[in-house]
């Protein structure tokens, strides 16, 4: 910590070092094991890791247990509405392309309420990062069928067990034209989770991060034989994605998938015969909508003069 | 504007020489155009209302516009065109009936007809290529077109349109509009420079053939009317002196927003909305500003917001249904004191209802329609002028109250053309740059001061300044809290704010006396209507004043000390209200005029009310008759 007692001898700017304490916000209220500690602990180290300011910091959330996250990170925080995190991350950005922008959303928001922003967001490639906290359940609300929910998973809702087939997010999301980062991790899996956060956050684009998160209370026993049985885990390892080799003595099956083979990490999307984890796909060369819409300002004289000259048009 | 008037002498003295000329001169004529959907006639009627503009007439412009894109052929509902309606001075309505009519063909003149849109006595000029159409049916339909128009007075001249424009181009479809507007030119006498320069910026995106075949058009038309016709009409230009501008009421909205400093628009396409956008889309730019097409209604508010939050204030345009789809968003705007600018130019409803149609159905709807206890302000312009000037007000509300501030406008504004003068502008509209330094320390994000409600907005980049804004309830550091005391007083900090920008108000200026028999009530686009009638009316000795609201939430001071000094109040609005006298109607249930609930609840004054849901705007002398008679009904009581 160099910082006040140094500023004496330093301009007051000079920066500090920040640690995982200083990204600490409000006391975190989700249920005692609830995967979404996991994932704000990852957070966190990433934040310290990468040195990010707070005040340049911005967690956008939409309403679900999960979108309760920024308020217990220390930053800039907007815990908007139901399904609309991302139009609103999309504005922050577009306005000022020098925030750093996380989004944290649950299966209800993301692949529900806010599908179509979901779609357009991935579309759009604007630089942030998209965490989808999928727990295959309504939460908050207690206890009703996402499209995430497994088939004949029962719910308060379909007391009976949820009629369709699950919704597969990353299959979704890879259907997407300009998709230019798919991947998928587990809030169990804390090395693999920070290291696709970070992956995530140094990619220059959309990167979409379904994120397979235990509820204790309303889903616990969905992940359950995948906690317990390493081997229904496949990892996705690339130089060009992300690679774990502190999990391979646990995690046995791993898969040198090169992401940028979007055929193979459609085929792979669609499998259900176990859990594949990693970057499915990365192309960072695909068109980002705020570097594409991005315009120089202009100072409040220059910009009367261009209006003047734009009101010569209509002048009678 | 003398120049002018020697070209009126010549061009006079040159159609003389072989047909007596009657001049007719008026200090304010009506003319339209009129033909099936894609025929030119708006582009025409544009034109034509531009240059009167150019030569120091006072104009006014009404699109006629069917709902579809490309509606049938030849039927009545189909008729598209423009009423254009020029003056000595100022005109700031569109009038009663049409003195020149300009028709493409028998059915979209019937249309207009049958609407009462035409003046007994008024100049007809029809196309008469259908009168020997070589379809039966054509000239059946045109003969029983004739029947019914005949005896209604009309002067109709027959005009060989399509004949004369096949003599310049292949498909007669696609230069009519100009040949009508040649005729036109005669008959008012309009600066053919004026007008070649004005067809030059019309078809600036096309190739130089097309504007030399426009121009051709133009001059045959021209011709043709100084060879046919032996009427022509004088409407002398009073205006001049001061810069003026020309444009349309969405046009000015956009430009407003420059003006304003705002560099973000987040949009989705909605009629009448939607050419915002469109300006937006060629002169932003410039600006560094942006205009993003979301994906929906809903994510055009949440960038709007999102933007606004992070920086200088955002807006958004919408029309009624968009409205709708945004209210939850506009809830957390006002719940986080997030300002933003949200733009609603109104059309006919409820749902889908009328798009391309004027209405004021919205007001209460904007200022009630967030679930919750949502205090935030509405405004709406009256003018064109003022949608340029509402959105420098609107974002310095906005930012100063840190509140949503929804600004009405409506499809009369949106596509009438009026000339307004030139907004002299000032570095002061476009607001500074939100600061970035750092929040003295516990300083909280809604430090409310306890007597105004008012407290300073941090933005992301402030250090210190960080706090995670929440729609759940919250206290001063922005913590979700759902204490009864908090939310009791968060709410009136909300509340609180929208009575000191009220005590910020001058009360509103009577037009006419400050006292008498009758004050009419109006806001929106109607004011030209309503204050030409009031002025005739004055003229014949009624005692009649009215009284035009741009602020509707809050409302405007001191409005119950004026209606007491008023036999009878009542207000004239383009939204549905119950008549007194229809079945099942009492005084308890009628459902009145949106203003005219608000009023009535403000002041405790038995505010009565006169609306009409026709699609199309008020004319005045309608407001005559009903000025007339609520006198009569004793509003001298």
């Amino acid at each position: 910590m160099s910082g006040h007692s140094c500023s004496l001898l330093f301009p007051v700017e000079e920066e500090r070092e920040y640690s995982m304490a200083d990204y600490q916000g409000a006391q975190a209220r989700w249920c005692p094991g609830c995967g979404d500690h996991s994932v704000l602990t990852a957070t966190q180290r990433l934040l310290a890791a990468e040195q990010l300011k707070p005040e340049d910091t911005v967690f956008v959330s939409g309403i679900g247990c999960s979108s309760r996250f920024p308020h217990y990170v220390s930053s800039y925080g907007f815990h908007g509405i139901h399904g609309r995190a991302l139009p609103v991350a999309t504005g922050i950005k577009l306005h000022r392309p020098d925030l750093h922008v996380f989004v944290v959303m649950g299966d209800g928001d993301c692949t529900s309420i806010g599908a179509a922003h979901w779609l357009h967001a991935t579309r759009y490639n604007v630089d942030m990062v998209a965490l989808m906290l999928d727990n295959n359940i309504y939460g908050l609300t207690k206890m009703q069928t996402s499209p995430t929910t497994p088939k004949g998973y029962r719910s308060n809702t379909q007391p009976m067990g949820s009629y369709l087939p699950a919704l597969n997010p990353i299959e979704a999301t890879l259907g997407v034209t300009n998709a230019s980062f798919v991947a998928q991790t587990a809030e169990w899996m804390p090395a693999h989770l920070y290291a696709t956060l970070q992956a995530a956050y140094k990619h220059n684009g959309f990167a979409f991060v379904r994120i397979l998160q235990r509820c204790p209370v309303f889903t616990g026993d969905i992940y359950q034989d995948a906690v317990r049985n390493p081997e229904m885990i496949q990892m996705l390892e690339h130089p060009d994605g992300i690679e774990v080799p502190d999990l391979h003595q646990i995690y046995k099956d791993v898969n040198r998938h090169d992401p940028r083979n979007m055929d193979a990490a459609r085929e792979m999307a669609e499998k259900t015969d176990r859990i594949r984890v990693g970057v499915f796909f990365r192309d960072e060369s695909r068109p980002r909508y705020e570097e594409t819409r991005h315009l120089p300002l202009h100072t409040t004289d220059e910009k009367i003069g261009i209006l003047n000259e734009e009101l010569d048009k209509y002048a009678v | 504007m003398t120049t002018n008037a020697s070209a009126t002498d010549t061009a006079t003295d040159e159609s003389r020489t072989d047909i007596d000329v009657e001049v007719i001169r008026d200090r304010v004529h009506t003319v339209e155009i009129v033909s099936d959907s894609g025929e030119g006639a708006q582009k025409c009627g544009q034109i034509f209302g531009a240059v009167s503009a150019k030569m120091g007439n006072g104009v006014w412009t009404v699109e006629i516009i069917p709902a579809e894109i490309q509606p049938p052929a030849r039927s009545p509902a189909g008729a598209s065109g423009n009423r254009i309606r020029i003056g000595t001075k100022e005109v700031t309505n569109w009038g009663d009936r049409t003195n020149v009519c300009v028709a493409f063909n028998e059915q979209v003149l019937l249309a207009r007809h049958r609407l009462d849109a035409i003046e007994p006595g008024a100049l007809i000029l029809v196309e008469n290529m259908w009168k020997e159409h070589r379809d039966e049916d054509v000239r059946a339909e045109w003969r029983a077109a004739m029947d019914e128009l005949e005896g209604c007075g009309y002067r109709i001249i027959e005009v060989p349109m399509e004949e004369r424009c096949l003599t310049v181009v292949d498909d007669a479809r696609k230069g009519k509009n100009m040949f009508a507007l040649g005729m036109l030119a005669w008959i008012f006498d309009r600066d053919l420079d004026l007008t070649r320069d004005q067809i030059a910026y019309a078809f600036r995106k096309k190739s130089e053939e097309v504007y030399e075949k426009n121009v051709t058009l133009l001059e045959l038309g021209y011709a043709w009317a100084g060879e046919n016709l032996d009427i022509r009409i004088d409407i002398p230009p009073g205006l001049g002196g001061e810069d003026m501008v020309v444009m349309n009421g969405n046009q000015a909205v956009a430009f407003g927003a420059v003006a304003a400093g705002m560099e973000l628009a987040a949009m989705y396409p909605i009629t009448p909305a939607t050419s915002v956008s469109h300006q937006l889309g060629e002169i932003f730019h410039k600006f560094g500003g942006i205009v993003h097409q979301a994906e929906d209604e809903i994510a055009a508010a949440g960038v709007a917001i999102g933007a606004s939050y992070s920086g200088k204030v955002a807006f958004t345009i919408t029309s009624g249904p968009g409205l709708a789809l945004k209210t939850e968003f506009l809830g957390l705007a006002i719940m986080s004191e997030i300002p933003l600018v949200v733009v609603d130019v109104q059309r006919g409803g409820p749902s889908t209802g009328l798009p391309t149609k004027v209405e004021q159905s919205d007001l209460l709807a904007t200022i009630f329609g967030q679930p919750g206890d949502a205090p935030h302000v509405v405004m709406a312009a009256a003018t064109i002028e003022e949608c340029f000037h509402s959105m420098i007000t609107a974002r310095r509300i906005a930012e100063t109250f840190r509140t949503v501030v929804i600004v009405l406008s409506d499809a009369n504004l949106a596509t009438g053309v009026q000339p307004f003068r030139r907004p002299s502008l000032d570095p002061v509209w476009m607001g500074s740059r939100p600061d970035t330094g750092p929040v003295p320390e516990s300083k909280p994000p809604y430090d409310w001061d306890e007597d105004t409600g008012l407290s300073q907005r941090f933005i992301p980049g402030q250090p210190g300044g960080m706090h995670t804004v929440t729609g759940l309830a919250h206290d001063e550091a922005s913590h979700v809290a759902y204490a009864s005391d908090i939310n009791q007083k968060s709410s009136a900090m909300r509340s609180r704010k929208i009575a000191v920008l009220n005590s910020t108000m001058q009360p509103p200026k009577v037009n006419g006396s400050d006292s008498g028999d009758l004050l009419i009530v109006g806001w929106g686009s109607t004011k030209g209507a309503i204050e030409e009638a009031v002025e005739t009316a004055r003229e014949q000795g009624l005692s009649v004043s009215s009284l035009h609201l741009r602020f509707l939430s809050p409302l405007e001071p001191g409005l119950k000390e004026i209606f007491q000094r008023f036999g009878k109040v009542m207000t004239v609005e383009i939204n549905y209200s119950d008549e007194p006298d229809a079945p099942f109607i009492t005084a308890e249930n009628r459902r009145r005029g949106q203003l005219a609930w608000l009023l009535r609840a403000a002041t405790l004054v038995d505010v009565d009310c006169w609306t009409r849901v026709l699609g199309e705007p008020l004319r005045p002398g309608v407001i005559l008759d009903v000025i007339r008679s609520n006198i009569a009904k004793g509003g001298a009581a």
